[in-house]
């Protein structure tokens, strides 16, 4: 009877105009059965972080290839905490250097973060993982 | 009461996304969920609007919102997108047309998956209405793609639908085809900014005369609109209104509620009966034996049906 389906928000950040990535990712969700809310290019944290608690999803994805990381992660995650909303997993993926990575899971601000060779069959094999 | 219930009541709109979450899932609070909020709902305006994929839906919701809000009223908007039958996952993209709403506490938009189950997309879609018209919505936006049962399903619980068509596109033909003519309370013409909306205009009419549309008190307006530089917005406002008066004043209104309960009541009676009936047949085990004799010819499918409902007598 009970269906519990597995929603993401993928987003995509600040003012990087390319959104290939987050689209890729998106569709590879998709075919592996989830729901994706996609809300486009040029995202605040803000923004982003309400469309997760409208949505009620699992999973928030952030597409990063501006260099912000180190200042979205954070944010983001800090948003979700100060709305109730820390049941949500935030990861994200772009290209971050292996050390940011390393800062950035190790303090809770993203709990993964691929870079752009990772595999989308890992990535959805994650969130099915992570999602209980 | 249930938890989620006494949250959203008192404003929270995180409770408000759970228990559309609950229902969409089909989880086990929900009749208790559904029969708590019920009490609360029957305020809101609800608007649906449907048309094919791309003609400008999303973009009307977000100038719509945009207009509502500036006269004080709180929205809220459920998005409905297909799911793919093949892997059940869907991109949903209309929040995409609505962001510059994402802050604005006084709009909470919610985007929804077809999920394919049968005539279980109209049902979802009606609950997390109630939800979100329990919230304390004064107008609630709905929108669809217009093709398919289940959609023109939800669209009969709208109080006022508008079928949104592109110039140039043909959409007209098709729109009588699909049924959706009969739907109608408002045509809107988007896109007007581009060749061919006064043909398309003029074509929608000329098949209204022809007696298409459903109620003989309603020519349903033909408006034209652009998303891109706002024209026609007001207008489509106005057309609004003046169906939403129209149906108060005829009855209409009045008389699409009371159908709407009759509808809700008799199909929630059969979804119980159906589960009832198959918890009790599925205990005796006798199914598949019934089966094994129809398959050999010994009994046939009337008599098989005629014994499984005996489960009910005494
Ligand atoms: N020229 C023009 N383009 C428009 C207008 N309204 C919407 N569009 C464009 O049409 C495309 C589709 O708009 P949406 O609002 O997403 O249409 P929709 O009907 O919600 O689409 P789906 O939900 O995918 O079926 C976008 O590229 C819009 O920018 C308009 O009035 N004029
Ligand atoms: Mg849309």
């Amino acid at each position: 009877m009970e269906e519990h389906k597995i929603r993401v928000l993928v987003a995509k950040p600040g003012l990087d105009g390319h959104d290939r990535g987050a689209k890729v990712i998106a569709r590879a969700f998709r075919d592996a059965g989830m729901e994706v809310i996609y809300t486009g290019l040029h995202q605040t944290p803000e923004q982003i972080v309400e469309a997760a608690i409208q949505e009620d999803v699992d999973v928030v994805g952030m597409s990063v290839l501006s260099g912000a990381h180190m200042t979205l992660f954070p944010r983001v995650k800090e948003l979700l905490d100060e709305n109730g909303a820390d049941n949500i997993i935030l990861m994200g993926g772009g290209t971050i250097p292996e050390e940011d990575i390393r800062e950035l899971t190790e303090k809770g601000y993203a709990k993964a973060l691929f870079t752009p060779g990772a595999n989308t069959d890992d990535i959805v094999a994650w969130i099915r993982g992570v999602v209980q | 009461m249930h938890e989620l219930v006494q949250r959203l009541l008192d404003g929270d709109r995180r409770a408000v996304a759970r228990i559309i979450t609950l229902i969409e899932n089909n989880a086990q609070d929900k009749e208790q969920l559904l029969r708590e909020l019920f009490p609360h709902t029957g305020r809101a305006f609800v608007l649906g609007i449907t048309g094919s994929p791309g003609a400008g839906k999303s973009s009307l919701a977000d100038s719509l919102t945009s207009y509502y809000r500036k006269q004080g009223l709180t929205i809220g908007v459920i998005a409905v997108d297909p799911t793919s039958p093949f892997t059940g996952g869907a991109i949903l993209g209309d929040r995409i047309r609505m962001q510059e709403h994402a802050l604005d506490k006084g709009v909470f938009i919610r985007s929804m998956g077809t999920r394919g189950s049968l005539g279980g997309l109209a049902r979802a879609t009606k609950e997390a209405i109630k939800a979100l018209d329990a919230y304390g919505r004064d107008i609630i936006l709905v929108e669809t793609v217009g093709v398919g049962q289940s959609e023109l399903d939800i669209m009969a619980t709208a109080d006022t639908t508008m079928v949104v068509l592109n110039p140039g596109t043909g959409d007209s033909i098709q729109t009588i085809k699909a049924g959706i003519m009969e739907i109608a309370d408002i045509f809107v013409v988007n896109k007007c900014d581009r060749d061919g909306a006064d043909k398309m205009a003029a074509e929608v009419s000329a098949m209204l005369d022809l007696g298409h549309g459903q109620n003989p008190n309603w020519r349903p307006p033909v408006m034209k609109t652009s998303t891109l530089d706002g024209r026609g917005i007001p207008e489509l406002v106005e057309a609004v209104s003046k169906h939403r008066e129209f149906a108060v004043s005829s009855g209409l209104f009045a008389n699409r509620r009371a159908q709407q309960l009759k509808a809700e009541v008799t199909e929630t009676v059969e979804h119980y009966l159906k589960e009832l009936l198959w918890q009790k047949a599925g205990a005796s085990g006798e199914m598949d034996k019934l089966l094994e004799d129809a398959a050999q010819r010994k009994l046939d499918p009337y008599t098989i049906a005629r014994r499984i409902l005996a489960v009910f007598d005494g």
